[in-house]
């Protein structure tokens, strides 16, 4: 019941912040929000038992990534308007249709399905809940050395060229 | 006796000394040392072998230097052969003869030749040397090769240096002419010996002189039918008539004495064109078998000696009278040989290597005094100018008429007496050459020596004690006829007494002698497997016929030095005693002197046949060339031109015209596609969008 | 309704991916087309998370964090991107980036 009610109340409040990230017209607030939705998030990976993606949900994101925003926005010091042109080519409305189109169509399928086969879902949580619930910061650690070993030195790389390009596209003068 | 591959090399080396550093760095002495310390350290060698194989029991040495062609299966007459060559050289009673000639008379050549050639410049100077240590390697690898492979390598090498030598001097347009007369006419000489190669190889799976006459000899003699040694023995002769200067190819051997005179002496009188004469006699046991080519042999070479001595009679270059003398001698070996009398002609090939040398340095000591002067008509009285030169003429003229008891006389009395028991014809053809061959001699000693000087006037009237100027070039004034210096008067006087003493190793038995050149060169003319037999009913069959004619062989001796004095008779008369009866004759016999004069028109019989129709051949040739093949490439040339016009025409219109239509169809179509292309990001990912879209719808209804 | 299954995550998860889609292809700002695609990355993690608690299985954990690493280098490039363009052509307005045009 508890669980519930934190579920649908955080369900309400991330919606809610993500409407506002993409709506309003300050950029800066759209960046503030979005912290706050990150943050949102986070505690749902809490409820959801993954605590060290919630911790990594903030550092990186709610600390890191928002704040790269933040600065961009700044260095962006906009004379005008951000919005002033529009293209007549653009489709936003029908944009809008597909996209709540899809929405419709991918929680009939969620739903549709869930009814199904959520039993097995259930009682796999219910078998093996007891594992993770002292904390799975080690298990994904094991994973990461050992199975996804490469794909985590890959990605290590990858953020190693992201910085390079970024430092190359930033800068004025090489 | 191992070390005989060393004879020819010795000259090779020297070749190589001169030829690579001797043209450009040495001086003449320098040349000199070479290119005769290498012709002496070959002529000891020979020496040396040539003793170790008299004291030898076996008569017969082989040294393989080393494997040129490994065995190559090849077909024969008996399936497949192994065509296989080493570098074999080989020492017998014959090639041993050979070396001694060879490396002995070049020495003494080469000897001569350094004064001779002094007013050569430097880098001549040691090119000559050069070509003549090449030629002494060639003919010695000639004489000592195993087999007719490095026989045919030292064959075509002394023929490369004669052709070499000849044109020596090829600035002037008659020698270098002569030269390429000499190497064609020997080409057509060669092509037979070739051919001749390659049947024996067919025919007895073998190319070792031993092999062959083994193989020969287990076969039939060949008397009443034309069969394949016969034919052998042809193409063999047609080799030999080439490079011996035999009717019909003997035109080379009057030009090559364009070259300088040691060249004529070595090359052309001494040693290269008895080669023919020796590799006949080489190949004796299939000569032997093949009868029918001994008759051709000894035809040809009986009319060879007759026609060359009677177109000596008349000719009036010094040079030229003792070529055709050569070529009358060597006809004269070769009948010795077509009569079965190899060991005789063998013998004449020594001594005729002695006396004809002599002469052609004589005459050459002669030429040299009279600057240059061949035209004998322009001579007379240089008994009193050179006394050395003179005597030592006299000698060689004497051996060469045959006159007792110097050696031309042996030797060619033994061919007159075996032609003789074999043949009367050809012996009364042999004796008449006799005396013409006297009287030629003679005539020239007569133009020469005798009489009254008839030459040009010389600016110093005591010209003639400068004997000296050759030392400084022969290029200053000329100052008379003169005696040459030692170094020419010294091989004269060593080769007389070659031609005196030369004879004595074959004194007949009808004198009391044991004719030993003979029996020691017996073994190389019979096969291995019948030595103990074959020989032995050989030297029977000599000695009985010996036997039998001795009192006849005496007669014949008798009359043909009553020949020979005749001929020398005849020219005393006509060219010392009685010079206007000479005239006189020639008047009366102005036709057949006329005919003799120039040389029967042979050349000017190949030149209207042989050459002409070889230049009017190619001239037709030529012009097929110009206007069937030329036209047809030229035609084909255009029909390209017209093809490639009318595909030019097909590429502009069809081919680029396909490729623009293309094009423009296409940039025509993107005119309205391209407004798909808004460059709005978001309408792209709208595209995108929609897609996923019906992707889930199609999912969805699936499900 | 009270008992949270993975399906409320899900549909949540849905949810917040299209309210990012919407945000891309409506707004003009690029910079916050940018955050729009960091909500859509947002709700992908959220259904890994709900996928792992749902197989008891952390495998779709460790693939969020790679797109947490992922995310975070395409914000690097994509803000550097940004940057540079706005250097030129002192614009951040997406329809007035058109220069990859016929």
């Amino acid at each position: 019941m508890a669980e519930a009610i934190v579920f649908y109340g955080l369900a309400a409040l991330i919606l809610g912040f993500a409407v506002l990230v993409i709506s309003t017209r300050n950029t800066v607030h759209s960046a503030l929000y979005l912290v706050v939705n990150f943050l949102l998030v986070a505690m749902l990976y809490v409820m959801l038992g993954a605590e060290f993606l919630a911790a990594i949900q903030v550092l990186v994101y709610a600390g890191g990534i928002v704040v790269l925003y933040l600065f961009v926005v700044m260095l962006v010091n906009l004379k005008r308007p951000p919005e002033t042109h529009q293209d007549p080519r653009r489709q936003t409305r029908l944009g809008l249709a597909l996209a709540s189109a899809l929405l419709a169509e991918l929680a009939a399928i969620i739903v549709y399905s869930a009814t199904g086969e959520s039993a097995p879902a259930a009682t796999a949580a219910a078998a093996a809940g007891a594992d993770i619930a002292g904390g799975n910061v080690e298990q994904i650690g094991m994973l990461l050395y050992t199975n996804y070993l490469i794909p985590f030195e890959v990605a290590s790389m990858l953020l190693l060229v992201a910085m390079i390009g970024a430092i190359v596209l930033a800068k004025r003068e090489l | 006796m191992d070390v005989i591959w060393l004879i020819p090399l010795l000259p090779g080396i020297g070749a190589a000394v001169n030829g690579l550093l001797g043209i450009r760095f040495f001086s003449k002495v320098q040349t000199a040392v070479v290119g005769c310390g290498s012709m002496g350290l070959a002529a000891l060698l020979s020496v040396y072998a040539f003793v170790q194989l008299l004291g030898s029991e076996s008569r017969v040495h082989d040294v393989v230097v080393a494997t040129w062609i490994p065995p190559i299966a090849l077909e024969t007459v008996d399936g497949i052969g192994a065509f296989a060559a080493d570098w074999a050289f080989r020492l017998d009673p014959l090639s041993g003869m050979m070396i001694l000639v060879v490396s002995g008379i070049g020495l003494l050549i080469h000897i001569y030749s350094t004064s001779y050639m002094l007013s050569e410049s430097d880098a001549g100077y040691a090119r000559f040397f050069c070509y003549l240590n090449l030629f002494c390697f060639f003919m010695l690898t000639l004489v000592l090769g195993a087999n007719l492979l490095v026989m045919f390598v030292g064959w075509e090498g002394v023929g490369l240096c004669s052709y070499l030598l000849i044109g020596f001097w090829y600035e002037k347009q008659s020698a270098s002419d002569a030269g390429k007369k000499a190497f064609l006419v020997n080409r057509i000489g060669d092509w037979g010996f070739v051919l001749g190669i390659f049947l024996i190889f067919f025919t007895f799976g073998s190319l070792d002189f031993r092999e062959v006459a083994a193989g020969a000899a287990a076969m039939p003699i060949e008397a009443a039918e034309f069969g394949v040694i016969s034919l052998i023995c042809l193409f063999l002769f047609v080799g030999a008539v080439g490079k011996s200067a035999q009717i019909p190819l003997y035109v080379w051997l009057p030009d090559a004495m364009e070259g300088p005179t040691p060249v004529s002496a070595l090359i052309h009188a001494a040693t290269m064109v008895t080669a023919g004469v020796y590799m006949v006699c080489r190949n004796a046991v299939l000569f032997t078998h093949a009868p029918m080519v001994m008759t051709i042999v000894a035809v040809i070479g009986g009319l060879t000696a007759l026609m060359a001595a009677s177109i000596g009679l008349t000719q009036t270059d010094i040079k030229r009278v003792l070529a055709y003398s050569t070529v009358s001698q060597l006809g004269y070996m070769f009948l010795a040989t077509g009569v079965g009398a190899f060991g005789a002609g063998a013998f004449h090939l020594m001594t005729h290597a002695f006396f004809k040398a002599l002469l052609f340095l004589g005459s050459g000591s002669v030429i040299h005094a009279m600057n240059e002067e061949q035209d004998m008509r322009r001579m007379g009285g240089l008994k009193t100018f050179m006394p050395v030169t003179f005597v030592t003429m006299l000698v060689g003229t004497l051996a060469i008429a045959g006159i007792p008891p110097l050696a031309g006389f042996f030797s060619k009395d033994e061919i007159l007496f075996r032609t003789f028991l074999h043949n009367r014809a050809l012996w009364i053809l042999a004796v008449a050459t006799a005396g013409m061959t006297a009287f030629y001699m003679f005539r020239l000693m007569a133009m020469t020596f005798y009489g009254d000087y008839r030459g040009p006037a010389w600016e110093n009237a005591e010209g003639d004690d400068h004997g000296g100027h050759d030392e400084n070039g022969g290029h200053g004034a000329w100052h008379g006829p003169h005696e040459s210096p030692p170094p020419m008067t010294g091989p004269l006087m060593a080769l007389a007494v070659g031609a005196i003493v030369a004879g004595f190793v074959g004194i007949p038995a009808a004198l009391g002698g044991s004719n030993a050149i003979e029996h020691f060169l017996e073994p190389s003319f019979v096969a291995e497997a019948h030595v103990e037999g074959g020989e032995v009913a050989a030297g029977e069959a000599a000695e009985e016929v010996h036997e039998i004619s001795h009192a006849a062989e005496l007669g014949l001796m008798a009359l043909s030095i009553l020949v020979a004095l005749g001929g020398i008779g005849l020219a005393y008369r006509l060219y010392i005693a009685r010079p206007e009866l000479a005239e006189a004759w020639r008047a009366r016999w102005a036709g057949v002197h006329r005919v003799l004069l120039n040389k029967y028109y042979v050349d000017e019989l190949y030149q209207s046949t042989v050459v002409r129709g070889t230049m009017s051949g190619g001239r037709g040739l030529w012009r097929f060339d110009g206007r069937v093949v030329d036209g047809a490439v030229n035609g084909a040339g255009w029909l390209t031109i017209v093809s490639s016009w009318c595909s030019q025409l097909f590429d502009r219109y069809a081919v680029d015209g396909a490729v623009n239509l293309i094009g423009w169809s296409a940039s025509e179509s993107s005119f309205s596609l391209r407004r798909i292309q808004t460059g709005l990001i978001q309408n792209y990912a709208l595209v995108m969008l929609l897609g996923v879209f019906v992707f889930v719808s199609i999912y969805l209804l699936v499900q | 309704m009270l008992e949270i299954t993975p399906t409320h995550y899900l549909v949540l998860s849905a949810g917040l991916f299209m309210i990012g889609v919407i945000g891309v292809m409506v707004r003009r700002n690029i910079i916050i087309i940018f955050m729009s695609i960091e909500l859509m990355l947002n709700a992908v993690n959220v259904n890994l998370a709900a996928f792992s608690q749902q197989w008891q299985h952390v495998t779709g954990q460790v693939f969020a964090v790679f797109v947490i690493a992922v995310a975070a280098a395409e914000a690097a490039v994509g803000l550097g991107i940004i940057l540079a363009f706005y250097r030129n052509k002192e614009t951040v307005n997406i329809d007035e980036m058109n220069v990859m045009r016929w």
